[in-house]
């Protein structure tokens, strides 16, 4: 029992270490002293809490269509002549309320966003790790695919995609998927070169440590840092892709419309002078990708040794 | 016989690069006998480190493992399979490297290092596991060793690492260890401890070593037996004292003489003229010949073979130091 106990203590006393080393560690002491990240995170922060709890505040659910009235369309943001304070930001064509109208598609955007990250992060990095460690005819196969990808625009390649399989979340997040991956690859697998080379992965080698295992456990860790630096930005990247191919009209499904689908939306009406409803829409789109690369760029800057 | 613990049979390692073929190990024999140290002594370049991985078979592309037998345990090593060799590195052959700062994987505790052997190749619970890390680190001088358990690589010194390593090699009582120059990153105060320490350890767990180093006076305190490596091939063999009271190749005579001596009256250290050929080009004959002070016209045409000049001491020069056959 005192054991379990002991054990339990240690644990948390570890938690408390580790999050006290953090609040000392250089990488805090830099973060406090820069605005831009310090703004990137906030902007971050607000995004998500629209996407999570936005929804219950906002006026009305755009899409249930219980809740809106076509009377109610074309309203300008409430500051304006014949505004309404229920729709702040204005309506539609629809008479939909463009605020709620750009809390569900944030929703869509950031999901789509994370998740496409998410698949093109573990895909690439698992490519890259056994390019880099195995080296040879399966190194060179992948990164030959890579390199034929990278010679054509990402948003051409998503656009080919997703011309081919048609609109529809899922879809999407492939053609991303497909599109993302060959960064991360690329970067595991430079440092998976660099990482193999050194004397503890020989060490592990040596103990009779199976090749899965040296791979996850001891390289993986050691090259993540680049990863995740990747990851941050392409998050942006990313919602901007999303957006690109909404407003090409090969995005998400209107049904469930993103920001750029909004913007899309809000465009077709443009110059009839509703200028709002594509204005916010784009607005937002703006504010969350410059968030999430304030928030990119000091990461890259703080945990890339070479820009130190 | 049933002492024979490791017996290495014209082994030849070869690396097949654009520039051509490096023979960095070629044709080299000897045999070990269970809680026997051996020493492999030789310049930089000369293949000491490859013979090391040949034995653990961890060459690795553009290099293989062309000819020769490694015979462990009774069984050609050669002819085992990746994962018959997964079993045998680290439970009966373990390695020390050269560098205690890069050896240990800066991301995980000394404990999850030292716990990855017994993870692999006992059947130890959790708990026995712990108990075995602490006695390890017990053995290897490590003070406090439960408190440590816990400690990352960073926090401890370069020869506690290298104490470390030591303990992850001894982990699963392997019968052979190979040390690449385990002390050659460390402080001289402490490099003789690190010595002692790994002697004692090896007799004490009765297992063999195979200590590779270019630094004779290291060897000389240690080993029962030496072999000098000069560009892949053996010049010389035999027994501790052979070599070091009555060295029969020009080349091992030469390293003896270059070991600075504290009360030597003499104002320069004596050294081997010239540096190790390009092994791309290596000299016809004797590959020592182009450096030797008493090579001949033969020596430089013809490439001796080892012979025999006393039981155990075997020496490749056409004109040792000593004449062939005395007794």
């Amino acid at each position: 029992m005192t054991k379990l106990k002991i054990g339990v203590l240690s644990a948390s006393v570890n938690a408390e270490n580790k999050w006290s080393q953090f609040l000392q560690s250089e990488f805090y002491f830099n973060y406090k002293r820069n605005i831009a990240a310090i703004a990137g995170t906030i902007l971050i922060i607000l995004f998500l809490l629209m996407a999570t709890v936005g929804p219950l505040l906002v006026p009305q659910n755009p899409y249930n269509l219980q809740e809106i009235s076509i009377l109610d369309a074309y309203k300008p943001p409430a500051w304006a002549e014949d505004g309404e304070l229920r729709y702040l930001l204005g309506t539609d064509s629809q008479g939909r309320d463009i605020l709620s109208s750009i809390v569900y598609g944030t929703r869509v955007s950031l999901f789509i966003g994370i998740t496409g990250m998410l698949f093109s992060c573990i895909i690439g990095t698992v490519l890259g790790l056994v390019a880099g460690f195995f080296g040879g005819k399966i190194d060179s196969l992948i990164m030959r695919i890579a390199d034929i990808q990278l010679s054509f625009p990402a948003t051409l390649i998503a656009l080919f995609i997703m011309s081919i399989s048609g609109r529809g979340i899922v879809n999407l997040l492939i053609a991303l998927t497909l599109v993302g991956w060959v960064i991360y690859a690329r970067t595991v697998r430079g440092a998976t070169l660099a990482e193999k080379k050194k004397e503890y992965i020989e060490a592990v080698k040596v103990i009779g440590l199976p090749n899965y295992k040296i791979l996850f456990k001891h390289i993986l860790p050691n090259v993540f840092t680049s990863t995740i630096v990747i990851a941050t930005i392409q998050v942006g990247s990313f919602v901007l892709t999303e957006a690109t191919l909404s407003f090409l009209g090969v995005g998400v499904p209107v049904t469930r419309p993103s920001l750029g689908l909004l913007v899309k939306n809000g465009y077709d009406v443009l110059f009839s002078g509703l200028w709002w409803a594509s204005t916010f829409p784009g607005l937002f789109i703006m504010l969350l990708v410059f968030g999430i690369n304030m928030l990119g760029d000091f990461m890259r800057d703080e945990l890339n040794p070479r820009l130190k | 016989m049933v002492n024979k613990l490791l017996e290495v049979k014209g082994l030849k390692t070869y690396f097949h690069t654009f520039k051509g073929t490096v023979k960095a190990v070629d044709g080299i024999s000897f045999s070990l006998n269970r809680g026997e140290i051996l020493g492999i002594v030789g310049e930089s370049g000369g293949g000491k480190s490859v013979a090391g991985f040949s034995i653990m078979k961890l060459i690795e592309e553009p290099g293989f493992i062309q000819a020769g037998e490694i015979i462990f345990q009774g069984e050609d090593i050669n002819r085992k399979n990746e994962r018959e060799m997964k079993d045998i590195r680290g439970k009966d052959i373990a390695m020390i490297f050269q560098d205690p700062m890069t050896s240990l994987n800066p991301l995980y505790t000394i404990y999850q290092q030292l716990e990855e052997v017994l993870k692999l190749h006992s059947k130890m619970g959790a708990k026995a596991r712990r108990e075995r890390c602490i006695e390890l680190l017990n053995q290897v001088g490590i003070p406090q060793p439960a408190d440590r358990l816990n400690s990352y690589p960073h926090q401890f010194s370069g020869g506690m690492r290298q104490r470390v390593i030591i303990a992850i090699a001894l982990a699963a009582k392997p019968k052979l260890i190979i040390a690449d120059e385990p002390t050659t990153a460390l402080d001289v105060t402490i490099q003789a401890q690190i010595l002692q320490l790994l002697k004692r350890l090896v007799q004490e767990n009765n297992s063999s070593l195979i200590l590779i180093t270019h630094d004779l006076a290291v060897v000389s305190q240690m080993v029962d037996k030496i072999i000098v490596m000069y560009c892949g091939k053996i010049l010389e063999q035999g027994k501790i004292d052979d070599i070091i009271y009555q060295p029969a190749h020009p080349y091992t005579s030469g390293l003896l003489n270059s070991i600075p001596r504290l009360r030597d009256q003499k104002k320069r250290l004596e050294q081997i003229p010239g540096i190790v050929p390009n092994m791309f080009q290596l000299p016809a004959g004797c590959n020592f010949a182009p450096r030797c002070r008493c090579f001949r016209d033969k020596c430089l045409v013809d490439q001796p073979e080892i012979a025999t000049i006393e039981k155990e001491h075997g020496v490749a020069c056409h004109f040792p130091l000593l004449e062939v056959g005395r007794i």
